[in-house]
């Protein structure tokens, strides 16, 4: 069976049909940038001078930096949080024979398809019984709740790529199961580890839902910029902000999702 | 030795732990709490069906989840429609590079969603991208009203936020299909559309149906959107279920709502699946 099958001829209007598609996802995203560097606080054509103003403004801001140390600081805890307890979950997924593990794995990935506000309302009322304040802490608890469904995909793939056998080999020469996981599997799930961490990160920093509920008096970022948005003033330096967050963002996700597939045989079907 | 189910379970017992924690005992709370009532800044715990009697009997309530549930509905079919070329293309016709195609397709879904509704905020505005581009042009002479604030900004927006749930369901749903039995069905006589109706795409239902799933789930409860670009004509359920949160402090009144939400979508979803099922045994 040949490669090139008549199947795999090139379809020119659907080319064109998924550039015009990727344009219309970007383009959108595009005018942030765009914006941040005109000389207007009104979001209009046309383009006044460029200037970066509007920076050096949100560079001067401290609120600004306080709500971005706190975003961080929950980031942070959040990616080693769930990805600790991603990677407990993915080897025992993909390394054990266990009754019932299909519901179980369904279980942990719930939080993918609960409504965020669904989830916040409820976990909301959770810290409010218990009596526990609602601070940083809390915001970094519903969001390691979101973000272990995304570390366990990002795991589990990672896991299930590499032959159990170097295992059970490291294992017959004598190691045992903590030995065997930092020197045999640690270092070939490392590249999905620091994806999930990466791809946690960015969740975390971006996650605008759980931290509106459950923020007490610090906020994070996204929870800061929605407050801005109040002011026509502060739009340019919203933009600004929202520019650099977006780069920053694709570069982490980028890099993660580089991360993740490098190294892991895909099988090519067809031919 | 343990057991190997034993040990499994050992090693999955602390995320286990957590996510039962984080995801049993809220809910179970918020049931609970859907049967109280608000008095004061305290709860009166004595369980009554009152709420749930209010969001039946008031017709805002249902007005909204039905439109709520029509804008998630719109949204969701328009986008999977859109984005299955956009699978299928990846999918079929990507042979060099189809990582960074996905990747391309699914970086700005990881961006924040509060920059991405707001990029649509200020494309859709009265002063906006798209207004005073075309005035500048020369071709409208009074800024286009009916983009934002409406239903349609909530939709174009909604749209264009989930695009990536949406593609990816779709994209490992096709790209799963065995390439021969598209060669045995050409070599048996079909055309490329006979081929793609037979073949093609009840192979790709799962997919499909997930994106769907995918798609129309979130976006029901979703505030965020109708509070920047809504209106007074776009609120969703969800800027309801906020409020009693927040400004009206009514925790118990919101807890029914949400859970109204939950139960009404989880109905519709199984509605959904029920009927591709027996779609799906007609066509087989």
């Amino acid at each position: 069976m040949s490669e090139v099958s008549y199947i795999q001829r090139r379809n020119r209007p659907l080319r064109v049909y998924a550039l015009i598609y990727l344009a219309f996802l970007y383009i959108p995203v595009l005018f942030l940038p765009l914006f941040s560097f005109n000389d207007s606080i009104y979001v209009a054509f046309p383009l006044k001078d460029f200037t970066l103003k509007w920076y050096e403004q949100m560079f001067a801001n401290e609120p600004m930096f306080a709500a971005l140390r706190n975003s961080i600081r929950v980031a942070v805890a959040t990616s080693v949080l769930a990805t600790f307890l991603g990677i407990f979950a993915a080897k025992a997924v993909t390394r054990y024979r266990m009754p019932g593990r299909a519901p179980v794995v369904t279980f942990i990935m719930l939080p993918l398809v609960i409504p965020g506000i669904i989830f916040g309302v409820a976990l909301l009322i959770l810290m409010s019984r218990m009596g526990i304040r609602l601070s940083l802490y809390t915001i970094t608890l519903g969001h390691v709740l979101v973000c272990v469904p995304f570390a366990m995909a990002t795991l589990i793939p990672r896991f299930e790529g590499f032959d159990k056998s170097i295992e059970e080999a490291s294992a017959d020469l004598g190691e045992n199961m903590w030995w065997t996981f930092w020197r045999v599997t640690f270092p070939m799930v490392f590249p999905g580890i620091v994806a999930s961490l990466l791809l946690c990160f960015t969740i975390s920093f971006d996650e605008f839902i759980m931290a509106f509920f459950l923020s007490g008096t610090d906020p994070t970022l996204p929870l800061f910029m929605w407050g801005q948005l109040r002011f026509p003033q502060k739009l340019p330096g919203v933009l600004a902000l929202g520019s650099l967050i977006l780069v920053v963002s694709f570069c982490v996700v980028f890099f993660s999702q580089w991360l993740k597939t490098r190294g892991v045989r895909t099988r090519t079907r067809g031919g | 030795m343990r057991s190997e189910p034993l040990r499994g379970y050992a090693l999955l017992t602390p995320t286990l732990l957590i996510m039962a924690f984080g995801i049993c005992i809220p809910f179970a709370i918020l049931i609970a709490m859907s049967f109280w009532t608000q008095q004061g800044f305290d709860f009166n715990t004595t369980l009554t069906l009152a709420n749930y009697g209010t969001a039946f009997e008031q017709p805002v309530y249902e007005a909204l989840l039905l439109r709520s549930l029509a804008i998630s509905g719109i949204c969701t079919i328009a986008t999977v429609v859109l984005s299955y070329p956009m699978a299928y293309y990846v999918a079929f016709h990507v042979h060099r590079h189809k990582m960074i195609w996905i990747i391309l397709i699914t970086l700005p879904f990881w961006t924040s969603y509060l920059l991405r509704v707001f990029a649509w905020k200020i494309i859709l505005g009265y002063n906006g991208v798209i207004n005073s581009g075309l005035k500048g042009l020369g071709l409208i002479d009074q800024p286009l009203e009916f983009l934002l604030y409406s239903q349609s900004a909530v939709v174009i927006t909604l749209a264009h936020a989930w695009a990536a749930f949406a593609i990816l369901p779709m994209y490992v749903s096709l790209e799963k299909i065995d390439r021969t039995l598209l060669e045995a069905a050409t070599d048996l006589g079909d055309g490329p559309v006979a081929r793609f109706l037979r073949v093609t795409l009840p192979l790709s239902l799962p997919g499909i149906i997930a994106a769907t799933l995918l798609m129309f789930i979130p976006t029901v409860g979703d505030y965020i959107t109708p509070a920047l670009l809504g209106g007074p004509d776009g609120i969703m359920i969800g800027n309801l279920i906020q409020a009693q949160f927040g400004k009206v402090n009514n925790w118990p009144m919101g807890a029914a709502l949400a859970i109204s939400m939950m139960i009404i979508v989880a109905f519709c979803a199984l509605t959904f699946m029920l009927v591709t099922r027996k779609a799906k045994e007609h066509i087989a």
